[in-house]
């Protein structure tokens, strides 16, 4: 149900995240979805590509700092009020969002949320009981 | 004006022949009784009784800063702790300061070199002195405010900080003279002028102004700014505090080392060889009237050259030039001393932190600000910012907790700190450049 992201530690120097989007394309790295946090001197890109292994290999061949994150993909239909009723059961149960961020394409009828939570497993219980469907690594992959 | 003409003016023979005589005796005295000092002879083969001229003085060891780190708190003393009655401290390389102690006899030579400089400067009985130097472990405070006290002035004593209180203070006491760090001398000029107070039009007239290095230009600067005349004093607190070396207002052209006190030295800091008289190198300094804390040949890290010639203020004990530099990597932002080690034992204490990391200081306006720039890695990276800003929070608080400097913390990149010849570029100093 997990799916793994990569994170990327940029300064804020024009032409970095180029740099970084240009690494992954020559190395054949499809970027799925991605976010980018910045604060006045640095920023954190995280990613969703088909390849993480691959992607991480190739960044800390050019020295960038990177990390692996679980962060799970969560099916929200695609109609007023729908995030909202995803983040009501969350809430609810007392889990916690670190982040958020709207994967690019649809599933079926469906929006994909990737979430990152504090604790991935209460999050997966709780949404799980509550019928909200969580895609599994390979279809967010493949999407 | 000269406070005390009998040695102020005092004939170069006869000020060499006084130095002779009180450097056999602090010589005997150290050897008897600093342990530190008795090896430090034995290692090199001498005795006291081999110093028979000025000229052996180069035969004696030198005494480094590390050295009184090594002899924390008390160690180089050189008479038992009931006859101290006066103990300070500067800031220390691993948290730990550097500790003086002074005898009745030594805070009364403190006192009477203060009250040498601040005649030197200009100042008199019937001038208030605003001294807005820090009043604690460290020297600057207490130094001048006894040594204005001897010359009969009236004494403010301000300490640091809270700098409307001090522009109220000094228009409504009619502060005649300022003694301050020459960076605070402008942002208290910074801070009049947008309270809308004209600080040239107070009675200020003289800034006996040092604990940090400041240009011809920032003193150009100063004078302009505040309508007075500024002054460079000197010292540190190892030799004594404030008033090791002041400029005449007469010259204003170097700075007057109490000769009858101090033996300066000029060094090649390399090779640690006396150099010929009027070049430029590391100042040495030999305490011969201390009881306290006697230091032999102490390595001040300072560059200057001696000027030995005459001055126009009559004035005979020799002269160092404004500083110029020091020969160790040694920062004095704000007033405090701060040692890129110091910096690195910080980063060194926290879990996963590498120490890779650059100073950058620079001045803003008036004030200096320090950079501290710190390599990310896989460690210490996450991908919750909030998580990253605990890091640099905690980097800028453990910095100032150590030595009390406010800094800003940025987190880099790895290898984006410049790694030259297999050694780092630890600090870019800006200052000089634009000041």
């Amino acid at each position: 149900m997990k799916v793994e992201q990569i994170s990327i530690f940029i300064e804020n120097k024009s032409g970095r995240l180029a740099e970084v989007c240009g690494i992954l394309g020559q190395a054949g790295v499809n970027i799925r979805a991605l976010s980018l946090a910045d604060t006045s001197d640095f920023g954190i890109l995280r990613l969703i590509v088909k390849d993480s292994e691959k992607a991480l290999k190739v960044l800390r061949e050019h020295n960038f700092t990177v990390s692996k994150t679980e962060v799970i993909g969560v099916e929200v239909p695609d109609s007023p009020g729908g995030l909202s009723t995803i983040l009501q059961i969350l809430d609810r149960n007392n889990v916690n969002v670190e982040y958020m961020y709207a994967f690019v394409e649809r599933s079926g009828d469906n929006a994909v949320i990737i979430f990152r939570f504090d604790d991935v497993d209460e999050a997966i219980t709780a949404l799980s009981k509550n019928g909200v469907n969580i895609l599994k690594s390979e279809m967010i992959t493949s999407i | 004006m000269i406070w005390n003409d009998d040695f102020e003016t005092l004939p170069r023979e006869a000020i060499e022949a006084l130095q002779l005589k009180r450097l056999q005796q602090t010589v005997e005295r150290v050897y008897a009784t600093v342990p530190f000092y008795k090896k430090a002879f034995g290692k090199l083969g001498i005795k006291p009784a081999d110093i028979k001229s000025l000229d052996d003085l180069r035969k004696l060891p030198f005494t480094l800063k590390q050295d009184m780190r090594d002899n924390y708190p008390y160690g180089l003393f050189a008479v038992p702790l009931e006859q101290i009655v006066r103990i300070h401290a500067s800031s220390g390389t691993t948290g730990k300061p550097t500790v003086v102690g002074y005898s009745r006899r030594d805070i009364d030579t403190w006192t009477e070199l203060m009250a040498r400089s601040f005649v030197a400067a200009g100042t008199h009985k019937g001038d208030i002195i605003h001294n807005a130097y820090g009043y604690g472990l460290f020297t600057g405070g207490l130094g001048a405010h006894y040594g204005a006290e001897r010359v009969g002035a009236s004494v403010i004593p301000m300490s640091g900080g809270n700098t409307k209180k001090q522009l109220m203070i000094m228009q409504d006491f009619g502060s005649t003279v300022l003694t301050c760090t020459p960076s605070y001398s402008l942002y208290l000029a910074e801070v009049a002028a947008e309270e809308g107070i004209d600080i040239r039009k107070l009675k200020l007239k003289v800034g006996i102004l040092g604990a940090e290095p400041w240009s011809e230009k920032m003193r150009q600067e100063i004078e302009d700014k505040l309508n007075i005349k500024a002054i460079d004093i000197y010292g540190l607190s190892e030799i004594l505090g404030p008033g090791v070396g002041i400029e005449c207002i007469e010259a204003q052209n170097g700075l007057h080392i109490w000769e009858d006190h101090f033996i300066p030295e000029i060094i090649d800091p390399e090779t640690g060889e006396v150099l010929p008289d009027g070049e430029r190198g590391e100042l040495v300094i030999t305490t011969i009237t201390k009881e306290g804390i006697p230091l032999i040949r102490y390595r001040t890290r300072d560059i200057t050259r001696l000027i030995k010639e005459p001055c126009i203020c009559g004035r005979t004990h020799a002269r160092i030039e404004r500083l110029s530099g020091r020969s160790d990597d040694m920062l004095i932002i704000r007033g405090v001393n701060v040692f890129p080690s110091q910096i690195e034992s910080v980063l060194f204490n926290i879990e996963g932190v590498e120490p890779h990391y650059q100073l950058i200081v620079e001045r803003e306006g008036t004030l200096d600000t320090l950079e501290v720039q710190v390599e990310v890695n896989e460690q210490t990276f996450s991908d919750e910012i909030k998580i990253l800003q605990g890091l640099s929070n905690k980097i800028r608080k453990d910095i100032k907790d150590l030595l009390g400097v406010t800094c800003k913390v940025r987190l880099v990149e790895p290898k984006s700190i410049t790694r030259s010849e297999g050694k780092a570029k630890r600090v870019i100093d800006n200052r000089q450049k634009n000041s």
